[in-house]
Parts: structure tokens; C-alpha cells; sequence
């Protein structure tokens, strides 16, 4: 992997230059480290960073833009009369570089030279019958025009990775000649250094903006294809949920949206309750001793992983379910209601237990952030503790409370493995809790596991489905958590 | 106080109160709601600690099979005519011998250990044969191309038992419930019950559950979640060697450096907001950005790394920030009053004050990176994987991997019930990696924990 | 102030209201309140005063058993109201907290209406008959607690939306509206500015009439200016209890001269 030695190199180098920099620098000064203008290390760094960054820097940034601009440029190569009807260039283009890395991959065996690639043609010899000998299964015979987009595609791909190497190299040495010279016992090296490491430190935080820009990006080009392909009245406004991939397929969100909300919704029936009653007795009643031992109790259920929760609800609360309210005379009430261990119920039911501790322990907080001289005003006019919390806590806390619900609920939109393992798979607008139901995030998985080929308005609607949650999630987020600052702002 | 000329208080009646020392009737009944109250709270803490227990007891109950595995011993006769004919150790040649040629040795040693139990059976040697694992033969190939010395001696060799006796001899299969199955007959299982008597037959610690690599949809004994661990290991040195530098740096600077302004506002709700977005959105901007993009390899660990990564920074972020916070700013104030850059007194005093804190929020970080199994399922670390311990060891980032949570969840979907075994199984171990970070962390705060 | 409060100093021998004996209050292992015999009469105010941590306010707070909320903390010896042991098992502490009121240090109305601050007492004992009368018992307790006039327009008003002085006189309506017996006053003009304390001690002088109210102040003027008795706490003692002339004339303990007189605090 040569981007990986030259990774190596660079560090190499850099950690040539520290050495190399302090050195220069103590020599500068007589060997006298007082006659320096900073300590002899922030000379080592400013070299080494110098010859580090900016290499380390273009090699990131080259290593994103180069797959694209050659896609680019090779994807112009593929004349239109070839992409056979039903197909798209994209699925051409992954067949040219399903061919580029084959040749790849022959080379490095050892099966072609290099000069053997370059001058293989169609007419002369069977490029599937010679990849599939060396372990590269392709799905049909290759064109001309492929085999030279992919001959194309190699070449520059080559020539991008060379340029690359020699670019970074020299960046790395320039970097590295430029602060060595620049190293004298008047230099400013701390004021340099600190400096450059502010930028870093600036670059880490802003790192969190590109992730929510990417995921936005991401999902909105991957949906604005879909729309291309899909009508967005059938996504947003239809009333059926039936992929097929030979086309022509129903894409409503509604039913899977339908779904999601009912399966929270049971959810939080169960959490919201027993956590809420939970955290008033840990908070007003519970003496020291059970509160140290309960509440770390409770979280742990918080800090199981969800597909433990999955697996609990597949294997254990579906079929209690089923004995309960199915196997007609079998069961436990003798009743037919529930034929599968996938309902809205089971994934409901257990999604609950998981939020419970989430529920819990921020109402507690909130619970915990109204004043003290509030529950003294009502106990000093003779009211029961009770009475307190119901008619004096509770609307104080109310707004966290509600915010708390609210991020509770988009946990729950937003919860996958539970719904995967314990929902089922039917789209449908139904009111039986027993029924299984599909939720957005179990289509997700299901569109893009497997095969995925980001052609198909099946495997497209995916993303569109993830920017819909990812917009409802946030709005949830964005809204609790302002309803819970001002909240605490009323008691600051 | 134009209020007290015209009050009415001087005129206001003594209102009345009665004796303390009876409850009155709306007392009473006060008190009792008090208590109706007070009981819904401790109802509701029982409702949450008994779903706790009850999914510890269900997890340890389905689970613990997993860590034992049905073994039958036989005496196998190496036959120097079967495996290597001509009789000069040749590897190559041995090689040559396929599985096929090691079947009819089980089968002849099986025949063997039932005649000399004394067991009477109608049962051809191929029904026989179903009691031992699909594996056996490959199994003792295996051996044999390591020992070619061997050949022609007879060696006594532990086989796998099928995963119908497996399930037998723990009780999930019973004589009633295989009344449909195909794989195994009321036959089989009487032979089985003699030699368990005879002791040919038992259960052993299984420690290739531990170490091994998944198995085909036909061999639920031999599945083992070894090499998904050693795909987690990879991840999570990933997000470690990701997470942690760019989490620290980030903090530092939102907490030290930056200026109160709208763009480090932004960057703040950003940040809350990112702790809050649904896992499975980071695994479709991995699938778009790192697999559909860049085009790194699908199922790599080194992309699921990157995705948790993305994942687990605002956690970090947040409770970095928190121990940055608690630093007292005397500490700050000191550094700075005896010349220190703003820079210095950050690395040099505030970082290692904070390092206890800014550990346990990474541990905690990472051992809910390790339990993430959606985005995982959508770049593909759910497929496969057979390649056992020391290649996969070897194979690295880059190579093709699982999960503990996604082998898990691909387990969960398998039709065979003897796979659920293996599920839960790897929850107690997934649990035990849980509890031990989450330990470690409860421990270093209480270690290092400072009031200042 | 002064010369309408001097008037009223002219203290009748009046019925016992609460008599403490023997009273000691532990905070786990500190001993907060160290022996404490207090006799206190009805319609009468009394102040108890002393430097900050001298346990005032813990002994008040014994009077209406609000130390019961307090985890830790633990009350010995006899406390009488009308010759009832409020520590008896058989009293209900919220019996007890209806005929005991008590004003905070800190205003601290409930986030409600004006109106449904001052009708939770009488709602929570169900001390009113019907829609009308639970109308006119807010009417007269707001009367009573001299804020009726500024607040009569907006009932409905958020009860945090007043002034400081304006809620800590809701807080004394409040209290008022249950119709208790003894009116405890935690340091109730600690958060107020001079014209709003002027205020409120000129209403504990008017509450007089109907209460026994026990003020703990930290000001000695303001316990010259409103009370008739006066009990000076030292370290957790009660070293000296009379009329609240003489304390401030003549005090008995040199403890309470020195106190008086500026030396200790």
C-alpha cells in the first residue's frame, strides 16, 4: 500500500526535522540555551510540523479529489450509444473499474506485464475468460469502450498516484528545508508553533460542522437522484410502501412513517410513566442508600447495546407475546390475535424498557434543578410530599420535562436494531398493535444491505428515508434542547 | 400602605384548629394518596430493576450453552493406503486427498466405538455419520497434513457432535420436538444416549466459541465469534487512534481558545445536536462518503472505524469539555502569572489535570462505539467470515471483517434455532468487554477524582 | 417606623402559645441546638436574633417540624403547641404545618397564578366551600398581607412576575390564607430592599392582631422595631429571653451586651 509508505516517510521526515531543528537551533545559540529566543523543542516542532502539515494536508485532499476527477474525465470516454437500455452510466462506470482493478490485480500476480495491459485490445483476447482466471468474476463480455475507459482509467489513475507521491514528497521536503533554514536563536518558534497549533485545534473543532455537512450533502444529492428517478408526490403524498426491483415500485414514506410513530409512540407509553415515577422517587423519597444502588442500576439499562434489546425482543418478549395473545386454544388467553413474535407491540414494549433510564435520569436532573425554597413553600403550608411534586414540582419542571420527552421520542424514531429485529417487515396503516409494522430506519437497512447498486430508485429511496429522519430527529433535538435551556436559564 | 387603612384584618375571626393529636378525616385520606403515590414510584423502579434482572437471567440462561459443546471420541486408524499411497510423506501428495477420502475413517471408527459400547442399532453408517459434525472430515484432514507423521498409526480424536446432539444433550432438542426434522431421528439419539453412557460422548468447555471464525449456514456447532472480536479490536483501535486526538483538540479549543461568537455557537448546538443523531445516518454518509465515494472497501474495519469515529466524537467532545471545565481557573491563573503562553499553561497544567476525566469519557465513548451494530449493517460488516484467528489477525484494516454486534445480529436472522445459542452467547461476551470498559472508567474516576 | 412600632410596646401577659423544653437538634454528629427552654405567647411577635450559624433558624424551623425534610438532622426534647407534643407520633406533620405556617428567607412564589399561589393552601386542606368563598379567603389574605391593591388587577399574573417585596408579601398571603395559629418568619426581609422591608414589618405589626408570630432576623433593629419578645441564640444556647426592651437596655448576659453593642457577630 503506497500511500500508507508514504505516510511513513513523511513522519519519518518530520521526525528527522524535530531533531535536525532542535540541533540547528542549540547550535545557533552557542550551546547556550538562554541565548535562545524560545525553548530548543519548539524549534524541533516548528520544523517538524512545517515538513508534516501542509504534505499531510495535500495528501488528504488529493487522496478525496483524485477518484472523483478521474471518474470524471474516464465516465466522458463512454459514448452514450453504449450504456445498454435499463442500465446508466454508473452502472457502466462500475464495470469500467471492475475491469481497472482486474488489471490490476493481474499485474501484481504476476499473469500480464504492465506493456501487456496497456496493449490488450478486445479483438486480439478474452478479457473475461483472463480476469476469471485470476479470480475476477465479471458479468458480462467487455466492450471496447470499456476496456479502454478502464485502460484510460488505469493510466491516469497511475499517473494521479505518482504525481501525488513526487507533490507530497517535495512539499514535505520544502517544508522541512525552509523551516531548517529558517531556525536561528532570534526565531520566533514558540509564536510559530503555538500558532500553528492553534489552526489545528481549529481545524479539529470544525470538524464536527463537516460531518453534519456531510451527512446533509450526502443524503440530499443521493435523494435529489431519487426525485430524479421517482416522482417525490408518490414519496411524500402516496399511500403505499411495495419495492420491486425490476422497477416500477411504490415509495411512500407514509406507511413507514405511520409505523415509526406507532411503534414510539407505545414506547414512550411505556417509558414515559415509569421513568417519570421513577425519578420522583429517587429524587423526593428515595433515602441516599437506595439511590446509590438503584439509579446506577437503572442507567444500566441505558448502556446496553440495542441489539441486545433486538435480540431480547425477537427471542424472548415476541413469543411471550405470541402465548399470550395467539396460538388460538394453546395460548394463554385462547385467543387467535397474534400469529408472528414481530409486532408493533414487541418492538414497542422493549424499545420502552430501553428508554426508561433515559427518561429517567434527565427528568431526575430536571426534577433535581427546581429549588429547594419551592418544596419548603409547600411543605411549610402543610402539604403532603405528593401534593408537592404533583401540584408545585411538576409544573415547575414541566418545559424540562417535556424536553426530555421529546428527546426521548426522537431516540425512538431514530432506534434501529429493536424495530429491525422485533418489528417486522409489513408497511401497512393498521391501529392492531399485535400486527407487525415496518418503521423507516428497518427500510433503510434493508435498501442498503446487500447488493446496492445507486441506480435504482429502490436502493435510492434509502437515502431519502435517512435525510426524512435525520431532518425529523434533528427538529426534535434542536427543539428539546432549546425548551430545556430555557428551562434551566429560569433557575440560573 | 394605603393597603392597612382599609384592611380588614383587625376584624378577621380566630380561625378554628383542632387537636393535634387526632388525624382528621381529610388528613387520612391525604396520607393515604401520599401513599398510593410514594408506591407508584417504588412500582416503577421495580418495573426497571426487574427488567434488568430478567434480561440478565434471559441472556444467561440462553447464552451459557454456548460455552459448552457436545464431543464425541474416537479412535481413528490413519490408514497409510487411504491417505498417502505411496508411502513417502510427500505433503503434496497427502494434500491431494480430499475430505472425501477421510470420511469413510469416521465412519469406520464410529463403527468401531459403537461395537465395542455394545450399543445395538439398525443404523446404516450414514445416518451414523449425521451424529458428527459436517466438519469432522476437514477437521481430521487438517490434522493430518500438520502431523503427516501419524498416517498409519491410530489416534484417539475429539469430533464435534452434530448440532442436533449438542442441542439434545442440553436439553433444547427433545425426543417430542423432532418429530419433522430431517437431520436427526429418535434412532440416532437412542445410539447417542449409550454412548454418552459409555462416555464416548460428553461436553467440554468450548473454547473454539471463543476463538474461532463463523460457519456456514449447516454447521451451527463449529460458529465461533473469535475473528468478529478481532474485527471489533481493529475498529476500535481506529476510533482510538481517531477519536481521541481530534476529540481532545477539538475540546481544547471550544473550551480554551475560541472566541464567544456565532460561529462557536454553531459549532456548539452542532455538536449537542450530532450526540443525538440517529447511528444509522452515520451509516449512510459511510456508505455514500468513504464506500460510494472513496471507494474504500466495503466490510473493512477500517470504514466502520471512520463511521464510529464520526459517531463517537461529540461523546468525547462533551465530556472532555466537562473536565476541561472543571479545572479550576486558579490552575490557568498561576501558569499564566508565572509566563507561561496561554498555550503552555493549557498542555503543560490544564490537559493533565483533565486527562482522568478526559479517559473515562473516552472509555465510556468507545464501549458505546463497541456495542453500535446499525451503521455497521449498512458498509457491510455482516458478511462471511471464515477465515480463522491467525489470518485474520493478519489480513488487517483493510481486509474484509465482522463485528461482535453485527455477527451477532447475523446469527439473529439464521433460521436454525442452534444459532439463538451462539447469539446470546456472544451478548455475554460482548457484555463482559462492555463491563470491564465501563469498570475500568467507574474506577479511574473514583481514583482520580478531585474536589477542587 | 420607629415611633409607631414604640407605641405598640406595650406587651400584655398573654396566653403561652408554644413552650419548647429541653429542645437539642443534632445535624449528624454536629450539635446545632444545645438545650433550648422558650416560652412563646399568643398575638404576640417574637424575634429570635443572633450571629449567622447560631442556629435561629434551625430552632424555628423544629417549630413546625420542617426539619423532618432534612435527612440528617434529629430533634430531642419537648416542643408544646397548646399544650400538644408536635412531636408525638400520633401528629401529623402536615396537621401541624396548617396550623404552623411559615415565610421563607427567599420570596418563593410557586410558578402560578397570583391567585393560585394564595389558594393552595386553602386547596390543599380544603378549607372553602365553594368557587365564591375560595375567592373571598384569597381576597382577605391578600388584605391581610397588605398587597391586595397592587395585585387586584392581574390575579392571573404569574406570581414570579412581581417585585421582591411584592413576593415575599404573596408568600405572607399565602401562608396566611391556610389560617394559621403561629406565623414562623425565616429572615423574611433578607432579600428585600429598605422600602420593601419597611413594608413587610409594618405588616408583621398589623398580623399582630390575629397571629403569634416568631421572626428570625439577623438585624437588630428590625427586631426592636417589630417584636415584643426577643431571644438571643449564641453558638446553639439560648442565652437570654425577654421583652424586647429590656434586651436592648438592659440585657442580663454580657454575651448578649457584646452582641448588642457590635463586640461579637
Amino acid at each position: 500500500m503506497p500511500v500508507l509508505w508514504l505516510f511513513l516517510i513523511i513522519v519519518a521526515l518530520s521526525a528527522f526535522g524535530f531533531i535536525a531543528g532542535r540541533a540547528r537551533a542549540y547550535q545557533s545559540a552557542g550551546g547556550d540555551v538562554r541565548n535562545l529566543h524560545s525553548l530548543p523543542g519548539y524549534y524541533g516542532y516548528n520544523v517538524a510540523l512545517t515538513a508534516l502539515v501542509p504534505a499531510l494536508a495535500v495528501l488528504a485532499v488529493w487522496l478525496l479529489a483524485q477518484p472523483m476527477l478521474i471518474e470524471n474525465s474516464v465516465s466522458k470516454m463512454i459514448p452514450d450509444e453504449i450504456i445498454a437500455e435499463g442500465s446508466n452510466r454508473s452502472l457502466v462506470m462500475s464495470d469500467v473499474r471492475r475491469v481497472a482493478n482486474g488489471l490490476d490485480l493481474a499485474v501484481s500476480s504476476g499473469a500480464m506485464t504492465n506493456d501487456e495491459v496497456n496493449a490488450l485490445s478486445t479483438d486480439t483476447s478474452d478479457i473475461r475468460a483472463t480476469l476469471g482466471s485470476i479470480g475476477v468474476a465479471l458479468g458480462s463480455d467487455v466492450s471496447p469502450e470499456v476496456l479502454a475507459a478502464a485502460q484510460s482509467y488505469r493510466s491516469k489513475s497511475y499517473t494521479g498516484t505518482l504525481v501525488m507521491t513526487v507533490v507530497v514528497l517535495l512539499l514535505a521536503i520544502g517544508g522541512l528545508a525552509l523551516a531548517y533554514t529558517r531556525t536561528h536563536k532570534d526565531f520566533r518558534a514558540r509564536n510559530v508553533v503555538e500558532r500553528g497549533v492553534l489552526g489545528l485545534l481549529i481545524i479539529a473543532a470544525s470538524l464536527a460542522i463537516l460531518t453534519t455537512i456531510g451527512i446533509v450533502l450526502s443524503m440530499l444529492f443521493e435523494t435529489m437522484n431519487f426525485f430524479r428517478l421517482h416522482p417525490w408526490t408518490d414519496f411524500f403524498f402516496g399511500g403505499t410502501w411495495s419495492p420491486n426491483f425490476r422497477g416500477d415500485s411504490d415509495l411512500s414514506i407514509l406507511p413507514l412513517l405511520w409505523g415509526t410513530l406507532y411503534i414510539s409512540f407505545i414506547a414512550l407509553l411505556v417509558a414515559v410513566p415509569i421513568g417519570l415515577f421513577a425519578a420522583i422517587y429517587l429524587s423526593e423519597y428515595a433515602s441516599n442508600a437506595v439511590r446509590s444502588i438503584a439509579k446506577p442500576l437503572l442507567e444500566i439499562l441505558a448502556g446496553i447495546p440495542t441489539i441486545v434489546y433486538g435480540l431480547f425482543a425477537l427471542l424472548t418478549v415476541g413469543p411471550m407475546l405470541v402465548n399470550v395473545f395467539g396460538r388460538g386454544d394453546q395460548g394463554l388467553l385462547g385467543v387467535e390475535w397474534m400469529s408472528g413474535a414481530t409486532s408493533v407491540l414487541t418492538a414497542g414494549v422493549v424499545m420502552g424498557i430501553m428508554l426508561i433510564p433515559f427518561v429517567s435520569s434527565l427528568s431526575d436532573d430536571i426534577i433535581n434543578s427546581v429549588p429547594q425554597a419551592m418544596r419548603d413553600g409547600s411543605l411549610g403550608l402543610g402539604a403532603t410530599k405528593s401534593e408537592t411534586v404533583r401540584q408545585v414540582i411538576m409544573p415547575a419542571a414541566l418545559p424540562g420535562i417535556v424536553g426530555a420527552i421529546l428527546l426521548a421520542a426522537s431516540r425512538a424514531i431514530g432506534e434501529t436494531m429493536i424495530v429491525v429485529m422485533g418489528a417486522g417487515a409489513i408497511a401497512k396503516f393498521s391501529l392492531n398493535p399485535l400486527e407487525s409494522m415496518t418503521t423507516i430506519t428497518t427500510r433503510i437497512v434493508s435498501q442498503l444491505t446487500g447488493d446496492t447498486d445507486f441506480a435504482s430508485p429502490e436502493t435510492l429511496v434509502a437515502f431519502a428515508l435517512g435525510l426524512t429522519l435525520f431532518v425529523l430527529t434533528l427538529g426534535l433535538n434542536i427543539l428539546a434542547l432549546y425548551i430545556v435551556r430555557k428551562y434551566r436559564e429560569q433557575y440560573e | 400602605m394605603t393597603d392597612l387603612t382599609n384592611s380588614p384584618a383587625a376584624g378577621v375571626p380566630r380561625p378554628k384548629h383542632g387537636t393535634l393529636l387526632t388525624q382528621d378525616a381529610r388528613t387520612a385520606k391525604r396520607n393515604a394518596a401520599e401513599k398510593r403515590f410514594q408506591m407508584y414510584g417504588m412500582i416503577a423502579i421495580g418495573i426497571g430493576l426487574l427488567m434488568l434482572l430478567v434480561l440478565v437471567f434471559t441472556i444467561v440462561r440462553n447464552g451459557a450453552g454456548a460455552f459448552q459443546q457436545t464431543f464425541i471420541t474416537l479412535d481413528v486408524q490413519l490408514l497409510e493406503d487411504k491417505l498417502d499411497k505411496n508411502g513417502n510423506r510427500d505433503i503434496e501428495e497427502i494434500s491431494k486427498v480430499s475430505t472425501f477420502g477421510y470420511s469413510p475413517l469416521i465412519s469406520q471408527a464410529l463403527e468401531d466405538k459403537i461395537a465395542s459400547a455394545n450399543v445395538q442399532t439398525e443404523l446404516s453408517g450414514k445416518q451414523l455419520g449425521d451424529i458428527l459434525s459436517k466438519s469432522a472430515a476437514a477437521t481430521l484432514r487438517d490434522f493430518v497434513l500438520q502431523n503427516p507423521e501419524l498416517i498409519g498409526t491410530s489416534v484417539s480424536f475429539e469430533f464435534l457432535a452434530s448440532s442436533r446432539v449438542d442441542g439434545y444433550l442440553k436439553g433444547r432438542v427433545t425426543r417430542d420436538s423432532i418429530a419433522n426434522d430431517k437431520n436427526i431421528s429418535v434412532e440416532q439419539l437412542d445410539v447417542v444416549d449409550q454412548l454418552v453412557e459409555s462416555g464416548s460422548i460428553k461436553k467440554t468447555f468450548n473454547l473454539s466459541f471463543i476463538t474461532g471464525a463463523d460457519a456456514s449456514d449447516q454447521r451451527p456447532e463449529s460458529a465461533g465469534i473469535g475473528v468478529a472480536m478481532v474485527g471489533s479490536l481493529f475498529m476500535m483501535l481506529v476510533v482510538l487512534a481517531l477519536a481521541l486526538p481530534i476529540g481532545v483538540a477539538a475540546s481544547i479549543y471550544l473550551e480554551e481558545f475560541a472566541p464567544k461568537n456565532w460561529i462557536t455557537d454553531i459549532i456548539e448546538v452542532n455538536i449537542s445536536n450530532l450526540a443525538a443523531v440517529p447511528s444509522i445516518v452515520f451509516g449512510i454518509l459511510g456508505l455514500a462518503v468513504f464506500i460510494n465515494y472513496m471507494h474504500l472497501p466495503m466490510s473493512a474495519p477500517l470504514v466502520g472505524g471512520l463511521v464510529l469515529t464520526l459517531m463517537t466524537l461529540p461523546t468525547i467532545i462533551i465530556s472532555t469539555r466537562a473536565s476541561l471545565k472543571a479545572v479550576p481557573p486558579s490552575i490557568r491563573d498561576a501558569a499564566l502569572g508565572v509566563g507561561a503562553s496561554k498555550m503552555q499553561s493549557v498542555f503543560h497544567h490544564v490537559l493533565p489535570l483533565a486527562a482522568p476525566g478526559i479517559l473515562t469519557g473516552t472509555i465510556i465513548g468507545l464501549a458505546q462505539a463497541l456495542g453500535e451494530t446499525a451503521p455497521l449493517l449498512l458498509i457491510g460488516m455482516v458478511g462471511f467470515i471464515a477465515s480463522n484467528a491467525p489470518d485474520s489477525v493478519a489480513s488487517g484494516l483493510l481486509s474484509p471483517n465482522s463485528a461482535m454486534p453485527a455477527q451477532i445480529y447475523e446469527w439473529a436472522k439464521r433460521a436454525d434455532p442452534a444459532f439463538y445459542e451462539r447469539a446470546w452467547g456472544g451478548i455475554i461476551i460482548l457484555l463482559l468487554f462492555l463491563i470491564t470498559m465501563n469498570t475500568v472508567a467507574v474506577i479511574l474516576r473514583r481514583r482520580f477524582e478531585r474536589r477542587w | 417606623m420607629n415611633q409607631m412600632t414604640s407605641v405598640e410596646k406595650n406587651v400584655n401577659t398573654q396566653d403561652i402559645k408554644i413552650s419548647a423544653s429541653g429542645v437539642q437538634v443534632y445535624y449528624g454528629d454536629t450539635h446545632a441546638i444545645k438545650d433550648v427552654d422558650v416560652e412563646i405567647e399568643d398575638k404576640t411577635v417574637t424575634a429570635f436574633i443572633g450571629p449567622s450559624g447560631c442556629g435561629k433558624s434551625t430552632f424555628l424551623r423544629c417549630l413546625n417540624r420542617m426539619n423532618d425534610t432534612i435527612d440528617v438532622c434529629r430533634v430531642e426534647g419537648t416542643i408544646l403547641l397548646d399544650n400538644e407534643d408536635i412531636y408525638d407520633r400520633k401528629v401529623d406533620p402536615v396537621q401541624l404545618r396548617a396550623k404552623v405556617g411559615m415565610v421563607f428567607q427567599k420570596p418563593n412564589p410557586f410558578p402560578k397564578s397570583i391567585y393560585d399561589n394564595v389558594a393552595y393552601g386553602p386547596r390543599i386542606h380544603g378549607l372553602f366551600k365553594n368557587k365564591a368563598d375560595l375567592d373571598n379567603i384569597v381576597e382577605s389574605a391578600l388584605r391581610r398581607a397588605a398587597i391586595w391593591n397592587e395585585v387586584k388587577d392581574r390575579l392571573n399574573a404569574p406570581g414570579t412576575g412581581l417585585s421582591g417585596g411584592q413576593q415575599q408579601r404573596l408568600c405572607i398571603a399565602r401562608a396566611v390564607a391556610t389560617e394559621p395559629e403561629v406565623l414562623l418568619m425565616d429572615e423574611p426581609c433578607s432579600a428585600l430592599d429598605p422600602i420593601a422591608t419597611a413594608q413587610v414589618e409594618e405588616l408583621i405589626d398589623e398580623l399582630r392582631t390575629n397571629y403569634s408570630v416568631v421572626i428570625v432576623t439577623h438585624s437588630m433593629q428590625q427586631a426592636a422595631r417589630v417584636s415584643q419578645k426577643t431571644a438571643f441564640f449564641h453558638l446553639g444556647n439560648l442565652v437570654e429571653f425577654g421583652e424586647t426592651g429590656q434586651i436592648f437596655t438592659n440585657p442580663e448576659d454580657p454575651r448578649t451586651e457584646s452582641y448588642i453593642t457590635g463586640r461579637i457577630g
